[in-house]
């Protein structure tokens, strides 16, 4: 029988802990796509976060630091800086990037870290169950937003691609979905474009890539997918925002 | 004359020195008074010897670099003072619990918050206590000299990496900014343990994780027997202290740094008026040299303990000496012009002779 | 034998060059030493005060009480320090920008030497700091003055050396100073 489909070889042969319907096993294969792509693997250290991503150990066959709560920049700086012939990057969720972590992202890319950002946008904090996130869409009820986000009290949602982008520092900056086979076509080729500035020595990558979370938006994994296209990319639009040399 | 080459310098110049000289590969730092020589110093010579100088956004992502440098491997360290220390303790937490070598030294000030930029030894409990979260210890040395700014932070790196753990070098505004000569010895040669857990990025067969994360059952709590048990080594092992005058002494004082040299003046002053008063100064604050503090307090039950707050290393004291032994306390407070004097310490002594 | 001695003056007045000079002098003679400085926030006009330790044994304390010796270079410092130095000990003061109005020091040496006036007289009121470690050194006898001149290599940047002639004299001013106070 003729093999058509593969795990790629970066991935570990195991199961995810992830709900069914998350978008986070997607953006793991294509994260491990893009370093299968370029034979990276055997190069590269992985910086995980706090939240539903901590687990980046159990899931690639990579060495892998654990972050405190929103510096995976700061780590992933200390570790490119010891080791600068590595391929480095961050896997960070919205909670950890774009709250908690504001300063570690913003400085990491004014400084043009030689790293690649790996964002993942879902719009909730997952892993605690539920909360409002700064990506939290406006009127999206959460367990800390009950009535739904009010733009007057809580601001509006980061739009972390846009901003980052203006960043001297940055050298790609993006936003992708996983939603559909177009989106992950076109996800798939980001993020590789995003190792392949690291490859080449630019400055920081980023690739924020637009997530389902079916548990914590009490939908099934079909509607969770629906509403990624219907609310989310209308709000935070795809595309790229930064691309200082054409790939 | 054939004496040793030696240079005047700073405490925080010696702390720089000395880390170049253990081979730190990257500092990650931000200033705050009283400890800016050290970056200062490190921003001019690291770079020169082919190490790393950031100076980061915060205290926060700083501590955070160190843990990912140290993640892989290399000599890694920070500095700060009061405010900024605070900063990194979540930093310093999550390298305990990643099992990280790291050297921060703190060069305390004044405080509760902005405080002032006097010298304090209030960071006492922060620093010995576990500063940070989730109950864990970190190997604190104190300096009672510049050479012993230079020496004590050589060791840090030697102890960090040997244990395991973050290692604090816990100095005072007195001793960053006072200026001495000093003998800059060369690395001393010691077998380390190499270091096969750090990330390396070659993929392969055999993985390397960096993580203070345990969720399995019963995982962090072996974790936590485990570290317990290497603490207990240090002490067994490591504990150092000083100890001037104690043969005879009929009152002991302890204190540490440079409290310890007010003191040591002190019990110049009272032993020429034939007072049997002697000096017992840790060294190492964590592991605390409680044994040695047992073993004097066998002959010796007069103990008056001096500290640069209103108390804070006097617990350890009385947890450490014997029970028959009453622990006296005299402390100034730290703030502008608190700085206690060795007549002031002379009379204090005096008084309970 | 131990040495300490207390400058106070404010910022602009050279006194923490001062202090490095003697523990330069005082390393070049073989001692241990220990140079503890203090001052104000501000850069320029803010209390400056250092303390030195000379000893041929440990220094002991950085700090001192009540010092064997002190050099006071301004009003203020002379208000706040002058009756801190113990008994027997001495003071050398700057009567340029003190202001002594019959105040005594019973049980020690005043030596009253117009700082300021020997250095301007030498032609540069920056050198009062070294017209005092000359006084010092002679008052005190810690310290040869063949010592103090030496360490100015150490003490002043490359770019200022062409000014060591100078303040060589400044230094032999300021501990011709102090003789003639004595005998006077």
């Amino acid at each position: 029988m003729k093999q058509i489909f593969a795990k790629p070889l970066s991935l570990k042969d195991v199961q995810t802990h992830f709900c069914p319907g998350c978008h986070h096993g997607s953006i793991h294969r294509l994260v491990a796509e893009a370093m299968d792509q370029f034979g990276i693997a055997e190069q590269t250290i992985g910086c995980a976060s706090v939240g539903c991503s901590v687990f980046l150990y159990g899931y690639f066959n990579i060495d892998v630091v654990e972050s405190p709560h929103g510096r995976a920049p700061a780590v992933a700086t200390g570790v490119k800086r010891a080791r600068p012939d590595r391929i480095v990057f961050t896997y960070q969720g919205d909670g950890d990037l774009a709250a908690i972590g504001t300063s570690e992202i913003i400085h990491a890319a004014n400084r043009g870290e030689k790293i690649t950002v790996i964002f993942v946008n879902n719009t909730t904090y997952g892993m605690t169950g539920g909360q409002m996130a700064p990506t939290t869409m406006p009127g999206q009820k959460t367990s800390t937003s009950p009535y739904g986000r009010d733009v007057n009290n809580d601001g509006k949602p980061f739009k972390m691609a846009e901003l980052l982008s203006n960043l001297d520092g940055v050298a790609y900056a993006a936003r992708v979905a996983v939603n559909s086979p177009k989106n992950v076509l076109q996800a798939k080729k980001v993020i590789k474009n995003a190792f392949q500035y690291q490859v080449e020595g630019k400055g920081l990558s980023f690739v924020e890539v637009l997530s389902a979370c079916p548990t914590n938006w009490g939908m099934n994994a079909l509607k969770a997918n629906e509403r990624v296209g219907s609310e989310m990319i209308p709000y935070f639009p795809l595309g790229v925002f930064k691309n200082t040399e054409n790939l | 004359m054939s004496t040793p080459p030696r240079k005047f310098v700073k405490g925080n110049e010696a702390v720089a020195m000395a880390a170049i000289e253990a081979g730190v590969q990257c500092y990650f730092g931000y200033p705050i008074t009283p400890q800016s020589d050290i970056p200062e110093y490190l921003a001019r010579e690291l770079p020169r010897k082919g190490g790393i100088f950031i100076q980061a956004e915060s205290e926060i992502a700083s501590v955070n670099m160190v843990l990912g440098a140290a993640a892989c491997g290399v000599r890694a360290m920070t500095s700060s003072s009061g405010p900024g220390i605070s900063l990194k303790q979540e930093g310093i937490s999550y390298m305990a619990g990643s099992e990280l070598p790291g050297v921060i030294v703190d060069i305390m000030r004044s405080g509760p918050g902005l405080g002032g930029i006097d010298a304090s030894q209030a960071d006492y409990h922060q620093a010995t206590k576990g500063g940070g979260h989730g109950g864990y210890r970190i190997i604190v040395l104190a300096p009672g000299s510049v050479q012993e700014m230079y020496d004590l932070t050589m060791l840090a790196f030697d102890l960090s990496d040997q244990y395991r753990m973050p290692a604090m070098v816990l100095a005072d505004s007195v001793l960053g900014q006072m200026k001495e000569s000093i003998v800059p010895h060369p690395r001393p040669q010691v077998e380390l343990p190499a270091k096969e857990w750090a990330v390396r990025g070659t993929g392969g067969a055999h993985q390397n994780v960096v993580k203070s994360l345990y969720l399995g059952d019963g995982e962090m709590e072996k974790f936590h027997w485990k570290m317990h048990a290497r603490y207990q080594e240090l002490a067994e092992k490591e504990s150092r202290w000083e100890e001037y005058q104690t043969a005879d002494a009929e009152l002991m004082v302890t204190a540490f740094g440079a409290t310890a040299r007010i003191v040591r003046t002190a019990v110049e002053m009272a032993r020429a008026e034939g007072i049997k008063v002697g000096l017992m100064r840790p060294i190492t604050l964590f592991p605390f040299p409680k044994q040695a503090y047992a073993g004097l307090s066998v002959r010796c039950k007069r103990w008056l303990a001096v500290e640069l707050s209103t108390g804070q290393m006097v617990d350890d004291v009385r947890l450490s000496v014997a029970r028959d032994v009453e622990v006296d306390f005299y402390g100034r407070p730290p703030g502008a012009g608190s700085l206690p004097t060795p007549e002031e310490l002379f009379e204090q002594i005096k008084k309970r002779s | 034998m131990r040495y300490d001695v207390f400058f106070a003056g404010y910022g602009g007045q050279g006194v923490l060059l001062a202090g490095n000079l003697l523990s330069y002098a005082a390393i070049h003679e073989g001692k241990n030493v220990s140079f503890f400085p203090a001052y104000g926030v501000e850069k320029r006009g803010g209390a400056a005060m250092c303390t030195v330790v000379i000893a041929d044994g440990d220094t002991g304390s950085p700090v001192v009480g009540h010092p064997s010796v002190s050099v006071i270079l301004n009003q203020l410092s002379w208000d706040k320090y002058a009756d801190k130095i113990k008994e027997g000990g001495i003071c050398l003061v700057n009567s340029s920008l003190v202001n002594l109005a019959g105040v005594t020091l019973p049980g020690r040496e005043l030596l009253v030497i117009p700082m300021n006036q020997v250095a301007i007289d030498l032609g540069d009121v920056r050198m009062v700091n070294m017209v005092a470690c000359g006084a010092y050194a002679a008052a005190s006898g810690a310290l040869q003055l063949d010592s103090l001149k030496e360490a100015l290599k150490d003490t002043l940047p490359e770019r200022n050396h062409r000014l060591i002639p100078a303040n060589i004299k400044a230094i032999e001013a300021g501990a011709a100073a102090v003789f003639s106070a004595r005998k006077a």
